[in-house]
């Protein structure tokens, strides 16, 4: 097939089969997203991103992130130290490489977390409703009232410090608008007729949910989480700056800013430099998010 | 026939530009309204609303607008600019919307909204918009006006909300007023009463009416010239009266399916189109 | 529904709430893995002794009538003591809770103040420069960590440019010089007509409430702006603009007064928020509130404390709810009339 007569298959507006149709939705939405140079920025900041983090090792040395050296304490940035070094003598442009690794890692974490607890929760909700709805979202509810951080923070507090009960605690606060989202999905497509199809062909239930519902509500759920990354990563960074996320020596970004307020007013590059990492990652999942929304929302209308 | 016309209207365009290709909302349409009834009929999406708004000055961005003649009374309405417009709106030119329920601020008491209108155009105290506003509102045949001024729209019925309206674009005495659609979101019991409430203002005050409808037979009847709208542009004109003599195949279908317009907004099912009729034949 | 049934509605959804939040602290508190006995009684006590100090601090009962004596006392205003102060967790909260309220409301008006017409604007230009400045703005706001933005501040305007006093509440000749009346420092000066405290106050309110402020303003502006994109596509505008109102009356009453509906909802959230960053803002610019409060706790193993401070910013959160519940009939004669 030619480029020409592959773009026409794929615009085709009376497209011949399912498959077209859907495959040919997808490359609509794809181009609308492409248009959108501030989405393309932000795909871009995040793919820069994962690459960092899978290459780390080819682009700064392993070592120098937790190297300490007592005698290059506090450098300016140089050749050898581009960012400088921290109060350890590390080099901080290897740790801002690497602390990429733990803040990809959280919110990969997290997401895997939320996502089947939210659907757990809210594709039975929706499907069932009756009791099973209202104890399940009373119970949202409850989550959804609480404020973040400060439970984030207790939880935290109370199972210790380190990156996996930073990454629980923030699940838990983070699940609730998934479980409502998945709800509200579900209750717009259980009467869907391909769905009445399968209840008549005698699919079970939780075969009716996972098969035939479930892949519907990703997208929407997905979308979601892009939206919430930034968050996730500052609500991280939170918890590390306070001394509740990775546990020194790990270059975790929140808490090498910390580690450099002591000496914010001569060596300003020690705070500032992981915060601009965290800044742009959060500008660019931001971007990400609005994007894939912007899209979504036009083919929905 | 020696006044001048209220407004004239010559090789009137209205284009939304899209990315499949301009939209043309409204083709070369040209009409002059006197101190009469005009009726503009058509199907849903044949540009009767685009057009009302365009002589408005009120076509959303990015539409585009563009006339041979666009005039109201003597002035120029072509290059009039936005502070222009807004001293003609209201005041000597008016429209009023469909429905009620949406068309009016939810927020707002409805007595309010009218006072308001008065307070834009003429000068004096909020007392002296107050009583205006009653009297309007008892101009509109309410009855109880004091009541009904501190009621917010979502307190009052389809017919009083389009009944409020009328009287929110009439406070100002315009000499000529849009109607689009002013009674197809009501009952059909209510529809009448409305109707007449709007007949009595504009005969009273010497007004020019476009009343725009889907509604062939209540424009036919109400109406004293009928311009039937079609793919934005205008494919025929002629007096209420001479409506079954018409000559357009498709005024003659619009016509064959009377028993249907009265229920169905958008389907007409025995209705023939042709695509040459959209480009003037 | 009748007015009767609204209330009790939000009632029942207050009650279920609180009861959750002192579930979870309640469960926080058993999960944490320091033995409360082994605390008091010391590793060397014998076993009659830890059975006894067991039993009376009644971590032998089952779990519902641990909760239950639990919820009795939160309700009656007791959160045990701090390690740290050793006094009531309820007194320390009461002494701390006006600085960071201070902070908070002052964040907040600022976020409002200038979030909500920077969102008007940015509607009204959707697509033109101020439209995408604005958006700009608020994108760094809402991709910013405060503490970050709080350490650049203090680096720039403190130690730099020298605008603004440094971390910390008042400088240290200023402290004790009015009394408290409010706890509001700022408030409480004006009201002594204390000049210059009044002054220190503000000069170390002023960095820390304009972070703050510019983060809710962030979240205020872009909600803004969509509400009034919703609200401009109504016809109610058109009917607006067709009689002739200036389109800056138009933008601002109608438009504005039907946005403020679901505003109301958004700003009690960033109020919210603002709470929740002050542990964060307050652990940055040294100030004496909550947030400050429990983080030290946590440092300091203060279980007590720091579920206290918990419950207290989950209250408040139930309560911003509720009041926001109340507002609604304010701007929403929809809501008034179902009430
Ligand atoms: N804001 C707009 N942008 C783009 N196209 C529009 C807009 N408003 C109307 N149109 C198009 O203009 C045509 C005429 O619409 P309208 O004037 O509303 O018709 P009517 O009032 O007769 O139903 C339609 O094809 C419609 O899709
Ligand atoms: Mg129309």
């Amino acid at each position: 097939m030619s480029g020409a007569g592959l773009r026409a298959w794929l615009l085709d507006p009376v497209p011949a089969s399912r498959r077209q149709a859907r495959i040919g939705r997808w490359y609509r939405a794809a181009l609308a997203f492409g248009g959108n140079g501030l989405a393309m920025a932000g795909l871009l900041i995040v793919l820069a991103l994962v690459l960092i983090a899978i290459a780390a090792p080819l682009i700064a040395d392993p070592q120098a992130a937790t190297l300490q050296s007592l005698t290059d304490r506090l450098q300016p940035a140089s050749w050898a130290h581009p960012f400088g070094t921290d109060e350890l003598g590390r080099d901080i442009f290897a740790r801002t490489v690497f602390g990429a690794r733990i803040t990809l890692t959280i919110v990969a974490l997290v997401g895997l977390i939320v996502v089947p607890v939210g659907l757990g929760i809210g594709l039975p909700a929706g499907y069932f409703g009756g009791a099973v709805d209202a104890v399940l979202m009373r119970l949202t509810d409850i989550f959804l009232a609480f404020p973040r951080l400060v439970l984030a923070l207790a939880f935290a507090a109370a199972l210790g410090p380190g990156i996996v009960n930073a990454v629980v605690a923030i699940a838990l606060t983070t699940w609730p608008p998934y479980a409502r989202l998945a709800r509200a999905e579900t209750m717009t497509r259980r009467d869907a007729e391909f769905v009445q199809a399968a209840v008549l062909q005698g699919a079970s239930r939780a075969s009716i949910l996972f098969r035939q519902i479930l892949p519907l509500c990703l997208p929407s759920v997905v979308i979601r989480l892009t939206l919430d990354m930034a968050g996730i990563i500052i609500t991280a960074a939170g918890l590390g700056f306070l001394g509740l996320g990775a546990q020194p020596p790990a270059p975790e970004w929140g808490a090498m800013v910390a580690s450099g307020r002591q000496v914010l007013l001569d060596q300003w590059w020690v705070a500032t430099i992981p915060g601009i990492a965290i800044f742009i990652t959060s500008v660019g999942f931001n971007l990400f998010g609005d994007g894939l929304r912007d899209v979504a929302d036009a083919r929905g209308a | 026939m020696t006044a001048p016309p209220l407004l004239t209207v010559r090789n009137l365009r209205v284009t939304y530009p899209a990315a499949q290709g301009d939209i043309h909302a409204v083709r070369n349409v040209s009409f002059t309204l006197a101190r009469e009834r005009l009726g503009i009929v058509g199907e849903s999406g044949s540009g009767k609303s685009t057009l009302g708004r365009a002589i408005m000055g009120l076509v959303p961005r990015p539409g585009r607008v563009a006339a041979d003649e666009l005039r109201l009374g003597a002035i120029d309405l072509r290059n009039l600019g936005e502070s222009g417009f807004r001293r003609l709106r209201g005041r000597r030119i008016a429209m009023v919307l469909q429905d009620p329920k949406f068309a009016l601020n939810p927020v707002m008491s409805v007595g309010h909204q009218i006072a308001e209108t008065h307070r834009a155009h003429v000068r004096g105290s909020a007392r002296a918009a107050r009583r205006a506003a009653l009297e309007m509102l008892h101009a509109v045949r309410i009855r109880d006006p004091e009541r009904v001024f501190g009621l917010y729209p979502h307190q009052v019925s389809g017919g009083m909300g389009q009944r409020v309206m009328i009287a929110m674009m009439l406070i100002a005495d315009p000499e000529v007023l849009i109607a689009d659609e002013p009674t197809s979101a009501l009952d059909a019991t209510v529809q009448t009463q409305v109707l007449a409430i709007l007949d009595e203002l504009v005969r009273g005050r010497g007004m020019g009416l476009i009343l725009i409808s889907h509604n062939l037979p209540l424009v036919a009847s109400f109406c004293d010239r009928v311009l039937v709208m079609y793919s934005g542009r205008v494919v025929e004109t002629c007096g209420a009266g001479a409506l079954r003599q018409a000559r357009h195949p498709y005024t003659r279908g619009l016509l064959a399916s009377l028993p249907e317009l009265d229920h169905r907004r958008d389907v007409l099912p025995q209705l023939q189109r042709d695509p040459a009729w959209a480009e003037g034949a | 529904m009748s007015a009767v049934r609204r209330v009790l509605r939000t009632l029942f959804s207050v009650v279920l709430t609180f009861l959750g939040l002192t579930m979870v602290t309640f469960f926080i508190g058993r999960v944490i893995p320091i033995d409360p006995v082994l605390a008091i009684v010391g590793p060397k006590a014998s076993v009659e002794t830890y059975a006894r100090v067991r039993a009376e601090i009644g971590l032998d009962l089952p779990l519902p009538v641990q909760y239950w004596r639990y919820l009795t006392r939160v309700l009656h205003g007791d959160f045990g003591t701090s390690v740290i102060t050793s006094q009531p967790v309820l007194q320390d909260m009461l002494n701390v809770f006006p600085a960071t309220l201070e902070l908070a409301l002052l964040a907040l008006f600022i976020g409002v103040a200038l979030g909500v017409p920077l969102g008007v604007v940015s509607a009204t230009q959707r697509g033109r420069w101020p439209d995408h400045l604005i958006r700009l703005v608020s994108l760094f706001g809402y991709s910013m960590p405060v503490f970050w933005l709080g350490l650049v501040g203090l680096l720039l305007f403190y130690a730099k440019l020298g605008w603004v006093a440094g971390p910390g509440r008042i400088d240290v000749g200023y402290e004790d010089l009015v009394p408290t009346v409010t706890g509001l420092l700022t408030v409480d000066a004006l009201l002594d007509g204390n000049r210059d405290v009044f002054i220190n106050a503000v000069q170390h309110l002023v960095l820390p409430a304009s972070i703050l402020g510019y983060l809710s303003l962030a979240y205020i502006a872009r909600m803004t702006r969509s509400f009034m994109l919703g609200q401009l596509r109504q016809e109610y505008i058109l009917a607006a603009l067709a009689k002739g109102l200036r389109p800056a009356r138009v933008v601002w009453v109608h438009a504005l007064g039907n946005a403020w509906v679901q505003l109301i909802t958004v700003i009690a959230l960033t109020f919210g928020s603002l709470l929740e960053g002050a542990v964060l803002t307050e652990t940055v610019f040294s100030w004496p509130g909550l947030g400050l409060y429990m983080k030290n706790s946590l440092f300091n193993a203060d279980l007590n404390a720091v579920l206290g401070g918990t419950m207290l910013v989950g209250f408040v959160y139930i309560l911003l709810n509720l009041v926001s519940d109340l507002l609604y009939p304010l701007v929403d004669p929809r809501a008034r009339s179902r009430a």
